[in-house]
């Protein structure tokens, strides 16, 4: 979505965690896509059949003249517009914490992709703790910075809120990394309670299936449901 | 130009000798691969940057022609026709049948939006171009977009539809019956034979613009534009034009009748009353979008046009989508209603040029 949508952005950290996961030549909805740039690194460097959500115009418009497909909509809403599979990959980068309906969203990310990813603020974070315990103010961080009157952040969740609610929705964790501004994603185990503390960011890759497992995740190079049937998108 | 080759139409009938008046700008390549169809709305005509013979005003959409524009004649060979039906220059009721040596008046064939744009291949043919690098249109041009990526899908590369809907709705047949009725009830308009009594319908013609006309605007751009206020000082107590916005249609319905045909009305809201893109496939739109592969199409809306609303918009991204095909979407922002398409828009602007830009770019275009 606009910058507003997408205040906290990790650099670009989560951007190369994204493009590690995700596989060549795969069907790819980047949901608040912005001016295109992950979609546009994305097809670059992967050769993805991308697709974007925007929220705003002046977005849609930046990357359609960066030859990239974006419909304008946000992820509360618009998600309907894709049929059921239609995508191998559907990202949300930042910002499930900023949609009407977090559940929702997640659930229709894997009912139109086979795989979600999404990244978010850790409410969980030492920083956001502290900054609580000690001030007695909503935390104000350099992941979360505007005052509470004015956030876009209107669901945040800890770490162990999301493992929860994958749970609950019967999503299976693929892969989990940590994010922090100007340091690499790090791989690790969302359901152990010192991550809790120590990740800034987080970045999952969800799939449809039994509850999360405790290991820590590897991204699986098949997907659970290779038998999927050939679907709309060509 | 006339296209030898009879005319097929969806009612069954034939056509022979049809005319189609279009203009060009700019010049084809060698590889005749930068060619971009203009589509016209209802009372549009080919006139998309020249000056209109009868009001001697810019063309239609003259804002969007020029270098550097959307469409750059530098760059694309555009072109623009007269619709089927219609009364400057291609074949329509107002013209002469062949076996008659008459005006055809109501013994023209009823036309669809497909018949338009079956004609408007044929001048594609003709002009000997394959494959269409744009096809592009608003409101009824939208409309033949929408119609040429149903029957033509291997020929476009891309297409824009602009303030267009897949189906006429309800509430649109209404209100061209409505400009119906008003023509047919006007006793110059004789039985539609008008023009061999040498009579012309131009009240009841004028009327239906009006009333067109406001399905065109948007209640606050009215409301912006003309209040309440009023042509003189004070009430007439009587039914003279006192409020400016009446003044305002009568002005827009008496310039009409001097450009417009009475029956080319009666044929073309009948075409567009007729146009449901999806009816011939089950219903089901995406059916209808089954060739279009991965063809970059692009939809736009208007928030205040309440003539063809988002929803409409809407629901053809999602079949589009459905049919896998490249679909983005913008609702423009924007207080003018329907016609903000051919208003100064500057979001529909940049969008408009960078994805014609991209496009001609895939293709190896400049």
């Amino acid at each position: 979505m606009s910058e507003e949508r997408r205040p906290d952005q990790p650099a670009r950290e989560d951007f190369r965690e994204i493009l590690r996961l995700v596989r060549p030549g795969a069907r790819v909805l980047d949901v608040g896509c912005g001016e295109g740039d992950l979609l546009e690194l994305l097809v670059r460097e992967k050769g993805v059949d991308g697709r974007g959500i925007e929220i705003s115009a002046a977005g849609v418009s930046a990357c359609l003249s960066r030859g990239l497909a974006v419909m304008q909509g946000d992820a509360d809403r618009d998600l309907a517009e894709f049929p059921a599979r239609a995508f191998d990959y559907a990202i949300l980068s930042q910002t499930l914490q900023a949609v009407r309906e977090p559940r929702t969203v997640l659930a229709n990310l894997l009912r139109l992709a086979d795989r979600a990813i999404v990244s978010f603020p850790n409410f969980g974070h030492w920083r956001v703790r502290t900054a609580l315990a000690i001030s007695g103010r909503m935390p104000n961080t350099r992941v979360l910075r505007d005052p509470w009157w004015s956030t876009p952040n209107i669901h945040l969740c800890t770490l162990r809120d999301f493992t929860d609610l994958c749970a609950d929705l019967d999503l299976r964790i693929e892969a989990a990394a940590a994010l922090s501004a100007g340091r690499p994603a790090r791989s690790m185990n969302p359901v152990a309670a010192l991550e809790n503390w120590r990740a800034e960011s987080a970045l999952f890759m969800l799939s449809r299936g039994r509850p999360p497992v405790a290991a820590p995740v590897e991204p699986t190079p098949e997907s659970p449901s290779a038998t999927r049937t050939p679907d709309l998108f060509g | 130009m006339r296209i030898e080759r009879p005319l097929r139409l969806d009612s069954g009938a034939r056509l022979e000798q049809v005319e189609i008046a279009f203009e060009t700008y700019g010049r084809l390549n060698a590889e005749k691969s930068n060619a971009i169809l203009v589509c016209h709305a209802l009372t549009g005509d080919h006139h998309l940057a020249s000056a209109h013979p009868v009001t001697g005003k810019r063309g239609w959409w003259d804002r969007m022609v020029g270098v550097g524009r959307p469409l750059d004649p530098e760059r694309h060979f555009i072109i623009c026709s007269n619709v089927l039906g219609g009364c400057m220059g291609s074949t329509g009721p107002s013209s002469i049948n062949p076996e008659t040596g008459e005006p055809f008046g109501l013994s023209f064939p009823v036309i669809t939006i497909a018949d338009m744009v079956r004609a408007q291949a044929m001048l594609v043919d003709e002009l000997g171009i394959e494959t269409l690098l744009c096809v592009i249109g608003g409101s009824m041009g939208g409309m033949q977009v929408l119609q040429w990526a149903a029957d033509y899908p291997e020929r476009l590369f891309s297409a824009v539809c602009i303030a267009a809907t897949a189906r006429h709705s309800a509430q649109n047949i209404a209100f061209h019956e409505v400009g119906r009725q008003a023509i047919m009830a006007d006793p110059d308009w004789r039985g539609g034979d008008y023009a061999r009594q040498g009579a012309r319908p131009q009240k009841g013609l004028a009327v239906a613009r009006m009333a067109a006309h406001i399905t065109y605007l948007s209640e606050a751009a009215l409301q912006r534009k003309f209040g309440r206020e009023l042509q003189r000082d004070g009430l007439s107590w009587g039914f003279d034009a006192d409020f400016q916005v009446e003044s305002y249609l009568r002005y827009q319905g008496a310039a009409f009748v001097d450009r417009f045909d009475a029956n080319s009305y009666l044929y073309i809201t009948r075409a567009m009353d007729y146009f449901d893109l999806a009816a011939p496939h089950g219903g089901v739109l995406a059916e209808a979008f089954r060739g279009l592969k991965s063809t970059p199409f692009f939809v736009m809306s208007f928030t205040s046009d309440w003539l063809y609303p988002t929803p409409e918009s809407r629901t053809v991204v999602r079949a589009l989508n459905a049919a896998g095909a490249k679909a983005s979407f913008v609702e423009v922002e924007s207080d003018k209603g329907h016609d903000a398409f051919l208003l100064d828009e500057p979001v529909m602007d940049a969008a408009l040029h960078g994805f014609l830009g991209s496009v001609a770019a895939s293709r190896g275009l400049p």
